[in-house]
């Protein structure tokens, strides 16, 4: 069996002095080897480890923080022309046009909660180009498992401003029959696994997911996304460690915005990032600039080859900011300055430094931002008026989908809840058919 | 046990139901005056009156430093600085509970109670028992928003203290109003063993009543007849009792006494006042909002089948969740209703 050639300390016998060398290529079944290597390195489980004299504590971080890996500067020009992957006026302008449709569709359904017509929402303002991006550059096989605040994914992929107005205002046309909270979109058809509102539980499932399409052989992967608070979770390390010695092709995808809830990053963690995990788990990781969606594009491109070529996962760190609220039920002007809020929404958007790019490139016009916008406004207003008027799904969808069969426990007590309505209606909501 | 003093505060805005609460029993607590608060202040109050009291209490959990996402830790880093009261980095599993273990009185503050349960479950709760006393993890008391809320879906609205309640070592309290919560939340704070004490969320806000400003524990468990009746014993906790209050007075107009005993601590709970009542009244109805099967009702109805089995007259009722899991639209189907609970109380007493 032939070893790599490794770098070692060796001691003279001669001097009583350490020096360094190089063991040349050797078999440890030559036996003279094998006695002189016991001095130098230990022949430990998992390969061997050089000893050495001196006693050094690793740094618990390096002098530099990782870069991080940006295409476009602020005024959406590329930096150098050829580090990136290409993308065509095609994809292009759609990734555009879908940051604007998402920016526009938070704006008016955060607007709809807010005037008591849903009664929970999550905006992604200010993070349109990680979950568009994203989205652009996987494939419509590779299998994504969500966090919750990803919903530019499905709208890549054809998920309908109808369908994601069913499902917030949880009529009967919602894919998830209406069992869940606003935003907690799913569908199976475009690959998209069903939000949860627990942290990180995604993320092992991910790891198991993208094992199966390795043993299955298919050529794609999964993509799985947490934010920065996330990754303190038991779930984010287990997640990592299991698709690394797994060797599963999983994209792992850290949206840091600086903000869990009221928490900020320093309060978080104290390592540089995440990005900085994924060695030490034995995964190749990557920090960008997750408000330049070309280099988000090319970065989850390039992840997502090696990880279905490789068959390894890949952990990617994209810098952004929250510019909303955690959620409809948070007030972040009690815990971050305003001006921080606004300088990220406007100097930093990565919707403007996008569009910068595609007008320079002759691909968008004023023109087709004004004639896009109208439309989308008016496909959303009507998908809210639709989803407003669409009955609620009928009564057995309470008791349906608890198992693949209805056992009798449910049974009995639909027969009796059904009983009650009968003498109680005034006590059920009428859009509810019984 | 003294005649409940029946006051009712504002109702809440939802359709789903309306909720209504008693003030607690007046031999308890010492002030009468107080404030008039909701139920998230008067937690404020307590930790507030916990950390004063205790220099070896601390606070902390995911936001708790900016006054939390309920507001119940309003204030408290600013009076007691943030070394007492901290964010921690977001992890439902609870790593810090050994520092729990080193110092009394902490507090934990999380938001999914399952999420931690093996934290709890097999470490907290088993330290003193697995370490022959050396140890123990008393200071421990964990706070958790808990219940319906009326559009909290499968998580945000679940009521999971039937998992909890059958964890030998930890100790599960959940109280009806905001004075009830002072007192027992400081009781919980204060006692040496691990506590697991549910806020339910739909009380947060709407529930309203004077709350003493002074410093007062309310006993563990001991359970609490909160109205007196003859014909039927209703067991309830949290804000399930207002709905089974409401039962009770349109019981009364048709000439039933309900006799409404509101358990207060579920783990270990006080049998001997739930007898004491069914040996009088003959009859026993049991409602809460989590799943009917496996719920923490079929122990109490166990237990009172065994010490009352000859003095029954009908059937234990249970009035309790679907076993579903908590659905979002069909929220008002899944509900332990007023009318389902009047229906039960009825038949019960002419079985």
């Amino acid at each position: 069996m032939m070893e790599k050639e490794l770098p070692t300390l060796t001691l003279d016998y001669n001097t009583k002095k350490l020096i360094y060398s190089k063991i040349p290529s050797m078999s440890v079944s030559d036996t003279p080897w094998t006695l002189f290597l016991s001095w130098q390195a230990l022949d430990f489980p998992g390969g061997k480890v050089a000893f050495t004299s001196e006693m050094n504590f690793i740094p618990e971080s390096a002098n530099e923080r990782i870069p991080c890996y940006r295409v476009l500067d602020d005024n959406g020009e590329p930096f150098v022309s050829n580090n990136f992957v290409q993308v065509s006026k095609e994809v292009a302008v759609k990734m555009y046009s879908d940051m604007v449709t998402l920016q526009m569709m938070d704006t008016i359904f955060y607007e709809a909660q807010r005037q008591g017509r849903i009664s929970f929402y999550l905006t992604t303002l200010g993070e349109e180009a990680i979950n568009i991006a994203s989205a652009a550059a996987l494939s419509a096989d590779d299998l994504v498992l969500p966090q919750y605040r990803e919903p530019g994914v499905l709208l890549w992929r054809g998920f309908t401003l109808q369908d994601f107005a069913n499902q917030c205002f949880g009529n009967k046309a919602d894919s998830g029959k209406a069992r869940q909270m606003p935003i907690h979109y799913v569908s199976k058809k475009l690959n998209y696994f069903a939000v949860s509102s627990p942290m990180a539980t995604q993320l092992p499932q991910a790891a198991g997911v993208a094992y199966s399409l390795k043993m299955e052989g298919k050529n794609a992967c999964v993509a799985t996304y947490i934010g920065d608070g996330g990754t303190s979770e038991g779930d984010f390390h287990a997640a990592l460690n299991f698709a690394a010695v797994l060797e599963a092709p999983v994209i792992f995808i850290c949206r840091n915005n600086g903000w869990a809830i009221s928490t900020p990053v320093e309060e978080q963690f104290r390592s540089d990032g995440i990005v900085v995990r994924g060695q030490a788990y034995g995964i190749r990781s990557i920090r960008v600039d997750g408000n330049d969606a070309l280099a988000v594009f090319s970065a989850i491109h390039t992840a997502r080859e090696m990880a279905i070529s490789e068959q390894r996962p890949i952990l990617v760190e994209a810098l952004t900011y929250r510019v909303g609220h955690h959620s409809t039920s948070d007030d972040s002007s009690k815990y971050r300055p305003l001006n921080e809020i606004e300088y990220w929404k406007t100097e930093r958007s990565p919707v403007n430094r996008f569009r910068k790019w595609v007008e320079r490139n002759g691909w968008w016009s004023d023109k087709d931002e004004s004639e896009h916008r109208s439309s989308i406004k008016k496909q959303l207003l009507q998908a809210i008026q639709i989803a407003e008027k669409t009955e609620k799904p009928p009564l057995g969808g309470l008791f349906s989908d608890v198992y693949d069969h209805l056992p009798s426990n449910l049974e009995e007590q639909e027969e009796k809840l059904r009983e009650t309505i009968r003498r109680y209606p005034q006590d059920y909501p009428s859009d509810v058919p019984v | 046990m003294a005649a409940s003093s029946m006051r009712r505060f504002g109702r809440l805005g939802c359709w789903v139901s309306r909720r209504e609460f008693s003030t607690c029993d007046d031999k308890v607590v010492v002030q009468k005056s107080g404030k008039s608060m909701n139920l998230y202040s008067a937690i404020n109050q307590a930790l507030h009156i916990a950390l004063e009291s205790d220099p070896r209490a601390y606070v902390f959990g995911e936001d708790v430093g900016f006054g939390g996402v309920f507001r119940c830790t309003t204030g408290l880093a600013d009076r007691f600085g943030k070394s007492r009261v901290f964010n921690t980095p977001l992890c439902e599993q609870v790593h810090l509970m050994g520092f729990i273990l080193t110092w009394p009185h902490k507090q934990g503050i999380v938001g999914f109670g399952i999420g931690l349960a093996a934290m709890i479950v097999n470490e907290a709760a088993k330290f003193r028992y697995r370490s022959g006393n050396q140890f123990n993890c008393g200071g421990l008391t964990i706070r958790a928003p808990y219940g319906a809320v009326g559009h909290g879906g499968h998580y945000h609205s679940q009521s999971p203290e039937a998992f909890f309640c059958h964890v030998p070592g930890i100790k599960v309290i959940i109280p009806r109003s905001p004075q009830q919560a002072k007192g027992l939340l400081l009781s919980s704070i204060r006692d040496p063993n691990p506590v697991v004490f549910f806020e339910p969320k739909w009380l947060y806000r709407l529930a309203v009543e004077e709350v003493p400003e002074h410093d007062y524990m309310l006993p563990l468990s001991e359970a609490e007849v909160i109205r007196e009746g003859s014909d039927i014993t209703l067991v309830g906790w949290g804000a399930q009792l207002s709905i089974m209050e409401q039962a009770c007075l349109e019981a009364e107009k048709e000439g039933i006494s309900c006799e409404l005993i509101d358990l207060k601590t579920l783990l270990p709970w006080d049998k001997e006042t739930v007898e004491a009542s069914v040996r009088k009244t003959g009859r026993l109805l049991i409602s809460h909002e989590a799943p009917v099967t496996g719920g923490f009702g079929a122990e109490i109805s166990a237990s009172i089948v065994e010490r009352c089995f000859l003095r029954l007259e009908a059937p234990v009722a249970r009035v309790c969740g679907l076993d579903t899991p908590f659905p979002l639209v069909f929220e008002p189907f899944y509900m332990p209703t007023k009318n389902k609970i009047l229906d039960a109380i009825k038949s019960t007493v002419n079985y």
